[in-house]
């Protein structure tokens, strides 16, 4: 859990993701470990957050979260959603457009 | 032993009447229908009542229309939701079903939960309003996740004690396209449209109300400028004031077949006054003269027209010299034409109550009452009236509607009773001709005459003649001028005769009088000579020298017989 939603993201961030969970739900718990065990995730261009709505239940409506877990891509635009617990890794990889080399798909790379 | 549940006011004019209070308290409603028939408005103005009447904040979550979208819908009945969220009042949470997601892995509708108690936390909300959560199914989410989730939502609104209503898509074999009606089970209320004739009209039913009654029928709802009404015909508010104030119709006659004595005549201000009749028997024509008369006097009229032009009325009625132009021009009356099927129902009653507030008249001609048949099934044209007419008599507004109809044909028991006077003009055919009869069938609170008259339309304006009946019964027109051209001959030759006869009995009398008065002295001179003749013979007799006695008896005798004899027959003095 942090707080940082509200710091400003250094530049060379290239991956944002935000995962919306709620508090004591295994669920919640289950996608927030999927999510950190996404290769790369520990690369210091991805920014990993984790909002508890238990905690901040005024961004589910300003984010437009229905259902928990959502993860939210921030960065790369556009923004995109995936809904659940994040079972799948290979698909949320392709989801959210990363390959699964855990290296941030941009022209450049 | 019955228990009596509570129940919370939606506010909606007629609705809670139906409901016997309101929608069940601290549970939830369902309102279903097709899309556009006035689930989201009736939600709106639920939230709205509980906000500023009862001290009960909302929460309106939206899965279809944003909030601005949402605060101009109810702009649009009237409720002006900007200002409740000002106040804190109101919370407006649009919920996007369809937000480009992609589904990994399991999930449930926390976040909706999140977001929907965060949101009555928030103003302390009472009321909820869940408009249409149906839209998830409709998204990519799992149905039978959603079904359970709404499941577990609706518990979870049932437990925090708030009054909820959720709106429902019409399924097609079943009240909502996803079946909410089987989760929602307190209260469920259909709403729907019915297109007849081109005209639509709205109809609500209460499908169910567990732990209460309800009315069970099919009522007719109008959805206008000052919001959502649902008509119980049954039950209108019967509480509008009762003018004694008698207004003329400007027909002198006509004034007089509802009381005798001058403070009677004419009807009551602020009366519904129905004049029924078959084509072309004058009803326009005596609406126009009731026109005249008012605006004559100073009051202001309004004249709508379903047939014909302000321009055609004016000219039409100038043929019977009733003239509408300077009282246009003098602004006491307006006409107003426009075609029935323009509008629709409850556009129609809108731009009647509107034409009414804003130009006050003190009377309101509708030309003609059955124009309205073209708007929608009886049902829903007798409830628009029955709104319109207490929108009138609530301000003592006199009203007279125009009807093709005739009172011996089919059942008007339905208009009837919704009017004060009714006033009937038929056709009289006899002799080759159609003339005009007047009848006031009713007039409430007026010793109304029974009497039928002839209605005449001239050139002079109109004129109601007393009824004729000739031996062969009721006699009008020309068979009338006949009938009173025969009937003035007899009459004079009746005259003649009786002046003839006075003449002869004169005669007769002067007559035996003389011939009485010859008698009479005819008599006299008998007597005479018969007393001078008695004289002569005493006198002779007592020269003979008799006794005293004898002759004084002779002398009485005498004097007894020219007492009597000439007595004229005088009425006699009492004795004593």
């Amino acid at each position: 859990m942090t707080d940082s939603i509200l710091l400003p993201l250094p530049a060379a961030v290239a991956v944002h993701l935000r995962l919306y969970v709620t508090s004591g739900s295994a669920r919640s718990q289950v996608a927030e470990s999927n999510l950190r065990r996404l290769p790369g995730a520990d690369s210091p261009e991805w920014r990993l957050e984790v909002i508890d709505l238990r905690l901040h239940p005024e961004l589910a409506a300003q984010d437009q979260i229905i259902a928990i877990p959502t993860l939210v891509r921030a960065l790369p635009k556009p923004t995109l959603r995936i809904v659940g617990d994040l079972s799948d890794s290979r698909r949320v990889l392709r989801c959210l457009g990363l390959v699964a080399s855990a290296v941030p798909v941009t022209p450049g790379a | 032993m019955p228990v009596t549940i509570k129940k919370t006011p939606t506010g909606i004019d007629g609705l809670d009447e139906v409901l016997l209070g309101g929608v069940p308290a601290g549970r939830i409603t369902l309102v279903c229908g097709s899309a556009g028939c006035g689930k989201s408005l009736m939600a709106l103005q639920f939230l709205s009542h509980g906000a500023l009447h009862c001290q009960e904040p909302g929460v309106l979550v939206s899965f279809e229309e944003s909030a601005p979208a949402c605060i101009a819908n109810g702009a649009s009945i009237g409720i002006h939701l900007q200002e409740l969220l000002d106040q804190q009042l109101l919370v407006i949470d649009q919920v996007e079903p369809a937000a480009g997601a992609e589904f990994i892995g399991e999930y449930d509708l926390e976040g909706l939960f999140v977001r929907l108690d965060h949101a009555i936390s928030k103003v302390h909300a009472r009321r909820v309003v869940l408009d249409t959560p149906e839209a998830l199914v409709g998204a990519r989410w799992e149905p039978a996740l959603v079904r359970s989730e709404f499941h577990r939502l609706f518990s979870a609104l049932r437990q925090r004690g708030v009054t909820a209503l959720v709106t429902g898509e019409q399924g097609i074999r079943a009240l909502t396209r996803f079946g909410l009606e089987e989760y929602i089970a307190d209260c469920v209320i259909s709403l729907r449209q019915e297109v007849n004739l081109g005209s639509m009209s709205r109809l609500l039913q209460i499908v169910k109300y567990r732990g209460s009654s309800h009315g069970t029928n099919v009522y007719p709802f109008l959805i206008g400028d000052e919001g959502f009404s649902v008509s119980p015909i049954t039950s209108l508010n019967l509480d509008y004031p009762a003018p004694s104030e008698r207004i003329s119709s400007g027909v002198e006659d006509l004034d007089d077949l509802f009381g005798a004595s001058p403070a009677e005549r004419g009807i009551f201000r602020g009366s519904t006054v129905l004049i029924s009749g078959s084509v072309g028997s004058g009803k326009s024509s005596l609406a126009a003269a009731w026109t005249e008369a008012l605006a004559n006097a100073g009051k202001r009229v309004l004249y709508m027209s379903f047939e014909e032009s302000p321009a055609q009325i004016i000219r039409n009625m100038r043929s019977i010299n009733i003239q509408l132009a300077p009282l246009v021009e003098r602004r006491l009356l307006e006409i107003r034409s426009l075609r029935p099927s323009a509008l629709g129902l409850e556009a129609h009653l809108s731009a009647m109550k509107a034409e009414c507030v804003a130009l006050e008249p003190d009377l309101v001609v509708v030309d003609p009452l059955t124009a309205f048949q073209e708007f929608g099934p009886q049902l829903q044209a007798r409830s628009l009236l029955a709104r319109y007419f207490d929108f009138l008599k609530l301000r003592s507004i006199t009203g007279i509607f125009l009807a093709l109809l005739d009172p011996e044909e089919g059942n008007h028991s339905a208009v009837s009773s919704l009017i004060d006077t009714w006033i009937h003009l038929a056709f009289h055919a006899a002799h080759g001709e159609r003339n005009r009869l007047l009848t006031v069938l009713k007039s409430r609170g007026t010793p109304c005459s029974n009497q039928q008259r002839e209605f005449e339309l001239s050139s002079q304006g109109i004129r109601l003649l007393p009824t004729y009946r000739g031996a062969d019964g009721l006699v009008t027109g020309t068979a009338r001028a006949v009938q009173e051209h025969r009937d003035r001959e007899e009459a004079m030759r009746l005259r003649d005769a009786v002046s003839a006869q006075q003449g002869r009995l004169a005669r007769q009398r002067a007559l035996m009088e003389a011939q009485l008065e010859v008698t009479r002295a005819t008599l006299q001179d008998g007597v005479d000579d018969l007393v001078a003749e008695l004289r002569r013979t005493e006198s002779t007799l007592a020269s003979f020298g008799s006794g005293q006695t004898v002759a004084a008896q002779h002398r009485s005798m005498g004097s007894r017989v020219e007492v009597v004899a000439p007595s004229p027959p005088l009425p006699t003095e009492p004795t004593s």
